[in-house]
């Protein structure tokens, strides 16, 4: 694979991610326990919309054959989607999607200032205004985690058992396969062992702050990066891009 | 209603900076973090800010609209206050 | 919305308390001279009654209104077209924010007000409790609906209460975004395919009426208005604000190509009015009794998430304990 097509199937694969948590999190609109947490989560899914369009954007660029956003995000078929497995989970309670944002949003913020630093010049403008965004879901995710933990029983056990549920598809996020060799050789991009040590350490001193503990290491999920997916992102794909698919050609 | 309410707070926005914090509106919030989130959430999507206040409304301090006529008036005839009251003669400059 | 809440009764002025006829004439005074009524002034009872009512109800329908065009923001045919649906929404729950925000300045608590609109005391506009069926239902909303609310709107910015007035200022300068993608979701899809003209003319016939009906009723059935208008809560009246939105929207619809669901509706030359058809009172009692298609559904899912969040919230206020007392320690 040369450094082209590696680039642009990285690229792909950061809007993948942004599409399928935006649209997760889209699912919950007015269903927040509490008014000012819907203005929130609106603000987050905005801005992992407006990141996947940015991704899709440069990559139709790299591709040059002229494929626009929604090329990409309405006319691909679900095993050209290399999204995380954990991103396409279902939402579950509240617990459940934060504890999904925390687990996910400590490595990217990570991932996005490594790639500020991306030779292609395109990408590390994107990563620098995904990075700004990403850095306050952190603040504002990681706090609501401590208060779940450390709030009430009721709390703090729903809580634990999200993390323990997850735990098993943190694992991919660090799986570097050749793409992810070659945009860190090649392209200036994050190597996923440093990454993992920081997240560890991260997630760690966050988990003690909730009164949480570490999961054991299980059997890591995985296959996302390679478009292979949970029964779940099958429904997930079909109502997302149902009109394109039943107006074909149409523009709206 | 039983469940215990999330305290109220007060927002103040400077819009732009040498402009004051002007009285926005109020939020919930469980604590001053949470107050800070949400107080930027619903005043400040427009770019509308670039520093934000947030009080607890218990802490506020108000007079009393009972006691307007007591608490103001007085100021009303107290006219050498302003400049204007008073005439300076013609031909003195810079005062 | 909106105008609804303002025709029911107390609104009329009873006496209640310690309220002197020198009390009412001095703040109707004000009134007359457009003073703005703030927080903790002199007021009435049944002025801060009314406004308690009249605000709360419209937070509430900013919250159930995100419920309708919720419904196709997982199904948005384009990225943009997502992504500006959920900002709309987010604005609305945030003009439910600024309106509650406004009425716990009267003395009602947001707590409580939340409990009146769950256990069905409190209202919310009829308008919600319609389906949201097509994408071309989501332009329809915008165009029609937000047109509607901007117009009942605009003259509530100059309402003689300073925090509701300050509120609609801000909801104001955000709504006019809102009907124009609505608008412009109907342009696409009136230069589209058959198929999409064809959807966008079905969404209009199913949300014209109810779109009139978010005027209230008639003039003439509405008994209570006379001391809202005198209290600067209310400034035109029902039949005023809806002939005027009528005026407004047919050239509209004319110009997207669609044809307004009214075999009545005709220019008038004299008066310079459209002349329109009766509206049919008895659908609109029948969604304000809890009978319209979405009534008992959007209570649902509101009661839902209230329910389902509450061991959240006590998270939040535990932690929040837990924290200040150590930090008094």
């Amino acid at each position: 694979m040369n450094k082209e097509s590696a680039l642009l199937a990285y690229v792909t694969r950061l809007g993948d991610n942004a599409l399928v948590l935006g649209q997760r999190m889209i699912e919950l609109v007015a269903a927040y326990p509490e008014l000012e947490e819907e203005l929130a989560n609106a603000n987050f899914a905005l801005d992992y919309i407006g990141q996947a369009r940015m991704f899709y954007t440069c990559a139709g660029e790299l591709e040059g054959k002229g494929r626009s956003e929604d090329d990409f995000a309405f006319l691909r078929d679900e095993n050209e989607f290399r999204n995380l497995l954990l991103l396409e989970q279902p939402n579950g309670h509240f617990g459940d999607s934060l504890a999904k944002l925390v687990l996910f949003e400590l490595f990217y913020f990570a991932q996005l200032q490594a790639l500020t630093g991306c030779e292609d010049a395109r990408v590390a403008e994107i990563a620098a205004r995904a990075e700004k965004e990403i850095r306050y879901h952190l603040r504002h995710n990681t706090q609501w985690l401590v208060r779940l933990g450390d709030g009430t029983e009721e709390s703090h056990r729903r809580v634990q058992e999200s993390v323990n549920e997850l735990w098993r598809f943190t694992g991919e996020m660090f799986e570097a396969d050749e793409i992810d060799t070659i945009v860190e050789k090649a392209w200036g991009g994050p190597n996923l062992e440093q990454l993992r040590e920081r997240w560890l350490a991260d997630i760690n001193a966050i988990l003690i702050n909730a009164t949480l503990d570490k999961p054991e290491d299980g059997g890591m999920a995985s296959g996302g990066k390679a478009g292979r997916h949970t029964e779940h992102f099958g429904y997930l794909i079909a109502e997302m891009q149902y009109l394109q698919r039943a107006h074909p050609g149409a523009s709206w | 209603m039983s469940e215990k309410e999330w305290p109220l707070y007060e927002v103040f926005i400077r819009s732009k900076s040498g402009l004051s914090h002007r009285h926005a509106g109020s939020i919930h919030a469980a604590d001053d973090q949470m107050a800070l989130d949400a107080a930027r959430d619903t005043y400040t999507r427009r770019s509308e800010g670039v520093s934000i206040w947030v009080v607890r409304s218990s802490q506020i301090v108000a007079s009393d609209p009972a006691e307007t006529a007591a608490f103001f008036e007085p100021a009303e005839d107290k006219i050498y206050r302003h400049p204007t009251f008073y005439d300076m003669p013609d031909g003195v400059e810079n005062l | 919305m909106y105008t609804q809440g303002l025709d029911q009764k107390g609104a009329v002025a009873d006496r209640q308390g310690t309220e002197t006829p020198v009390q009412l004439e001095a703040f109707q005074a004000r009134i007359d001279a457009e003073e703005k009524i703030e927080a903790k002034d002199w007021m009435p009872e049944a002025y801060r009654r009314t406004l308690v009512r009249q605000i709360s109800q419209h937070a509430h329908s900013e919250i159930i209104g995100m419920q309708p065009e919720g419904n196709w923001l997982t199904r948005a045919p384009t990225l943009k077209r997502k992504a500006i649906l959920l900002a709309k929404i987010q604005d609305e729950a945030g003009h439910g924010l600024y309106l509650y925000s406004a009425a716990e300045t009267l003395g009602v608590s947001r707590n409580q007000m939340v409990a009146d609109l769950l256990s069905g005391k409190a209202k919310y506009s009829s308008i919600f409790n319609y389906p949201a069926l097509t994408w071309a239902d989501i332009g329809a909303i915008g165009w029609l609906v937000d047109g509607a609310a901007i117009m009942n709107q605009i003259p509530l910015c100059r309402c003689s209460y300073g925090p509701y007035s300050r509120a609609m200022i801000r909801v104001c300068k955000e709504e006019s975004f809102h009907q124009r993608q609505g608008f412009d979701i109907l342009v696409s899809l009136c230069n589209g395919t058959e198929q999409q003209k064809a959807m966008a003319q079905d969404a209009l016939n199913r949300w014209w009426w109810p779109s009139l009906m978010m005027f209230g009723p008639s003039d003439k059935d509405s008994k209570h208005s006379a001391q809202s208008m005198a209290w600067k809560i209310k400034r035109f009246t029902n039949d005023e604000l809806r002939q005027k939105f009528i005026d407004v929207t047919v050239p509209q619809a004319e110009f997207l190509g669609l044809k307004v669901p009214d075999d009545e509706l005709e220019f008038d030359e004299k008066t310079g009015h459209y002349r329109h058809g009766e509206i049919d009172w008895q659908e609109f009692h029948d969604v304000l009794a809890g009978n319209g298609p979405c009534n008992r559904q959007r209570m649902e899912k509101r009661r839902k998430a209230h329910d389902e969040g509450a061991w959240v919230r006590e998270a939040a206020r535990a932690y929040a304990d837990k924290h200040a007392a150590k930090d008094a320690a």
